[in-house]
């Protein structure tokens, strides 16, 4: 039954992936103007548009170019960029390793830190602590990500002198001096996804503790720090992962304001910057990537809940 | 009783904190004692204060409550005045608890073991391996299957019954002195409350512990406790050993707690129908109904719960549903009310033909059958005002808007006994009787043919379900409304149904008038339900527990057989290679009175008379045996 939900559950992530591919060429593809012109500037006569675009293959129908690009994507030929003739795989390559290295720094120190602080707030409810820790991440939800990067180049880099105000890498730092350059943009991320999950996972924690066990527990003398993290943790379990999974995936695509700011470069900047160009090829490569990394994460997070769920895990 | 005292309640004084501010007495100076090895019940109805003051035994108030004067000494220990830290050492060791619904109170993300043994080994009283040890010899005491393997599965993968009997162990693994048992077989079938009763006396017993247990049930309290403390409103009204009060009550509300105890099931309780309401075409009929969950694949439903269901309703009487959880019961009204569609099979509405589901089903015949759900609290939006529940299906049914809506609200809510008033609140400001008679007032608004009533008493004390029962009939005759009454207790069902359908594991076993069913001969399987209603007499169960038809029936879960008659493995009378084997045949009796059995009417009788016989002899033998003494 487990297995069978968990096979479920992939299936409906890959006929997502589909759906979105299909949008994304759809989208991309009736946007005005094409690679041709931009290439050929506002001069070129028809003839020469007409001779390019069939060379880039763009006089056939779309469900075959379609499928053709499909194709290519799914064999790792993402295909070359229009604009400035480079493979698109070089190019996303390098850009895909800095958003990975953030999105994995910022993964690794707000996740423990998040669950920590949820579950301290929700062992001491109506303490001045909690109260703090309520406040402060409302705060940082209500306020825009742009905001609070700018407060902290503000204090930290205009006031201070403490760290860079831009991240930009070349390529030949080394580790110390790159942590001092992500050092800004990580502390800004790590803010903006810790406040939704030290939210949820006290709110989850919250939710249970009104639950009939656990006042059993509480009348078997179980001490409260026991109850929470053993008896009321597991049983709120689904909707923190979920919302782990959703800053995860925000952290590989939504970050571009961040990147921007910080001129860090990212893959988000890179899609930014396709769009600006017209690239339409490198568009829908990071769409197709970012699309992707929502489906895979939610769907590990989906599993993580079956998983998590002793009904599902053992049957009758 | 000169054995040392263990527990001393004094003029103990609860009280709530509303919230304006005011402070309610809750319970109002109440003073007893409990004695090593003594089960002291504490009696009454909802709002008595008896939970509140057995909670108090393990220092705890719930969430509003405060402790506002007197003691409760447990081995010269004021509890009153435990620090919170001490507290948590009382509880669980000292004092252990056991709930009403154990299964909301097993977390469902830990294993039984760990549960059962957590408290022993937090509090040090035992080590891990030491509790895993008594734990299994509780489990075998508590007669639970598989004692050596059952710690590690999880709460989900056990019946209610052996949950009920799990929190037992629960509760006595770390070996406390007073265990605090809160309603723990209210929410059970018959059957499993006897077979929980049994464990929890042996237990007991053997394990020489006292205890305070807690219920509005006065036939059960007979059967375990040594004491009995009857309390109304907070206060005392009469306490003596179980001896005075069950055969000499002195107050007259224990006679009135007494009046209220569910009489044993037997004909001639029934009310005639008004011969005003009779017509020739009943209500509703079923006929060769199969149904089931999961999608239906060739005709057939992929987990089919109900098979080959006859039943009809006729205008104006009241057809009670009985049988175990997992039964059917509450399947056959979903399918009546379209909510579930059948696989096969036909349900007729006034000789109509209806679709099986709702969607499908035209405005009038909705608006004919109305469903009842058994928890007023989340039937009722918490949103809207009482005015505003009742008025919709005024609205929705009949168009009735402004002036004229609110007058027929006022009516309805007089049809439930409730003032006019009522319009303008909230669920939340209503008691839970009440709600209840909300909850049927919304039913009755649509002004139907036919109300399905799935188990609306089940979650009231025996008091107020009384009234709620005294309701229906009055609006039956008043309206000539029919109702099927779902209930898994049969002394209600029989103490106001017309006709009575027994259901077992998704079969119609027998059903006919109430007079016929409850009079012998009996389905086997009616016959155990019928044993198994507790009377109010000391000593019932062990006499109870001695009948052939509880050797074999009690203690068994209920499964859904695809062929043969699912009642073999738990029926005292049943033929091997053919039971198991072939389907019963149907045997009519007198005025449509129907038993589905292998056995025929005259062995079923024969069967009558060998249990009158032997009672007969016991009697005898009792009778002799007591002059005996005497000479």
């Amino acid at each position: 039954m487990m297995m069978q939900m968990v096979m479920r559950r992939i299936a409906i992530g890959f006929a997502t992936l589909i759906v979105v591919s299909i949008i994304v060429f759809v989208m991309t593809s009736i946007l005005p103007g094409d690679v041709a012109q931009i290439i050929l500037g506002q001069s070129a006569t028809p003839e020469t548009l007409a001779a390019l675009r069939k060379q880039l293959g763009m006089d056939q129908p779309g469900y075959i170019r379609y499928f053709q690009w499909l194709g290519n994507m799914a064999s790792g030929d993402l295909g070359i960029s229009k604009a400035g003739g480079a493979t698109i795989e070089s190019l996303i390559a390098g850009r895909l390793g800095n958003t990975m290295v953030m999105a994995g720094l910022v993964a690794a120190i707000s996740i423990p830190i998040s669950i920590a602080l949820g579950l301290w707030a929700a062992m001491h409810p109506g303490t001045w602590l909690d109260r703090f820790v309520t406040f402060g991440t409302l705060s940082t939800i209500s306020v825009p990500e742009f905001f609070i990067a700018t407060i902290l180049v503000l204090i930290l880099a205009v006031e201070l002198h403490w760290l860079p105000s831009t991240a930009y890498l070349t390529g030949e730092e080394n580790p110390l001096e790159l942590l001092r350059a992500l050092a800004m943009p990580l502390i800004t991320l790590v803010i903006v996804v810790s406040a939704q999950m030290i939210r949820m996972t006290r709110a989850g924690i919250l939710n249970v503790m009104s639950s009939p066990y656990i006042e059993m527990a509480i009348l078997k003398g179980v001490p409260r720090r026991r109850i929470i993290l053993r008896h009321a943790f597991f049983n709120a379990i689904g909707p923190i992962v979920n919302v782990i999974a959703l800053n995860l995936a925000y952290l590989v695509s939504g970050v571009v304001i961040v990147e921007t700011i910080f001129a860090y470069p990212g893959l988000a900047k890179l899609m930014i910057d396709g769009v600006q160009t017209r690239d339409l090829p490198l568009v829908q490569a990071c769409a197709m990537i970012f699309c992707g990394t929502y489906v895979v994460l939610i769907l590990l997070a989906d599993i993580a809940s079956i998983l998590s769920n002793p009904r599902l895990r053992n049957p009758k | 009783m000169d054995r040392e005292k263990l527990v001393e309640v004094r003029d103990l004084r609860i009280s709530a904190t509303n919230d304006d501010g005011d402070i309610i007495p809750i319970v109002k100076g109440v003073s007893f004692n409990i004695h090593k090895g003594e089960v002291v019940a504490l009696i009454g109805e909802s709002g008595s204060g008896k939970t509140t003051i057995s909670l108090a035994s393990l220092a705890y108030t719930k969430p509003g409550l405060h402790f506002a004067g007197g003691e409760l000494l447990i081995g010269g220990e004021d509890m009153l005045q435990a620090e919170p830290l001490r507290t948590r050492d009382i509880r669980g060791s000292k004092v252990a608890y056991l709930a009403q619904s154990a299964a909301a109170t097993f977390n469902p993300a830990i294993t039984i073991g760990e549960q059962v043994t957590e408290s022993a080994v937090l509090h040090g009283i035992l080590t891990q391996e030491q509790a895993n040890k008594r734990a299994v010899e509780l489990y075998r005491a508590l007669e639970l299957p598989d004692p050596d393997r059952i710690g590690i599965r999880y709460p989900h993968q056990v019946s209610g019954g052996q949950l009920q009997r799990l929190m037992a162990a629960m509760a006595l693994c770390g070996k406390p002195d007073l265990m605090v048992l809160d309603e723990p077989t209210t929410a059970l079938d018959v059957t499993t409350q006897i077979e929980v009763l049994k464990a929890f006396k042996k237990v007991i017993h053997e394990e020489d512990s006292a205890a305070i247990y807690v219920t509005h049930d006065l036939a059960v309290v007979a059967q375990i406790a040594d004491y009995i403390v009857v309390l109304y409103g907070g206060e005392v009204m009469e306490q003596g050993t179980s001896d005075q009060i069950i055969n000499n009550p002195t107050h007259a509300y224990t006679q009135r707690l007494m009046a209220a105890v569910r009489p044993k099931p037997q004909a001639g309780l029934g009310t005639a129908v008004g011969a005003e309401h009779e017509r020739e075409i009943p209500a509703i009929k079923v006929r060769d109904m199969t149904a089931g969950y999961g999608g239906i694949v060739n005709g057939e439903p992929k987990v089919p719960i109900l098979r080959d269901i006859n039943v009809e309703v006729k205008n104006g009487h009241v057809v009670g549903v009985i049988g175990e959880s997992g039964c059917g019961k509450s399947t056959l009204a979903r399918v009546m009310a379209g909510l579930l569609p059948q696989a096969r099979g036909s349900i007729k509405l006034d000789d109509e033909e209806l679709e099986g589901d709702l969607r499908d089903r035209r405005l009038e015949q909705l608006q004919k059958i109305q469903f009842v759900f058994q928890m007023a609290d989340t039937a009722l939006n918490p949103k809207q005002v009482i005015g505003d529940i009742i008025g919709r299906p005024l609205e929705f049914y009949h168009g009735l808007k402004g002036k004229k809506k609110h007058a027929k609200v006022v009516e309805i809510l007089e049809m439930v006994e409730l003032p006019a008033e009522f319009a303008s609140r909230y669920p939340m400001e209503l008691s839970g009787g009440q709600k209840q008679r909300i909850n049927m007032a919304r039913s009755l608004a649509a002004n139907p043919e036919v109300m399905l009533c799935d188990e609306v008493t089940s979650a009231l004390d025996s008091i107020v379900g009384a009234n709620v029962i005294k309701l229906l009939t009055a609006l039956r005759d008043k309206t000539g409304v029919s109702f099927v009454f779902i209930s898994h207790d049969l002394s209600t069902v029989a103490s106001f149904a017309d006709e009575i359908v027994v259901l077992y594991a998704g079969r119609v076993v027998e059903q006919g008038p109430t007079d016929e069913v409850l009079t012998p001969p009996y389905h086997p399987y009616t016959r155990l339900l019928i044993s198994s209603v507790p009377e109010l007499r000391i000593g019932w169960l062990e006499d109870t527990m001695k009948k052939r038809e509880m050797a074999v029936g009690i203690a068994k879960n209920v499964e859904i057989t695809s062929i043969g008659c699912p009642f073999f493995s738990r029926c005292p009378m049943g033929i091997e290679g053919t039971c198991e084997k072939q389907n019963p045949p149907v045997r009519e009796l007198k005025m449509g009175h129907q038993i589905a059995c292998h056995r025929t009417i005259e062995e079923l009788e024969e069967v009558e008379i060998e249990v009158q016989r032997a009672l007969h002899e016991d009697e005898h033998a009792a009778d002799q045996g007591e002059e005996g003494t005497l000479h």
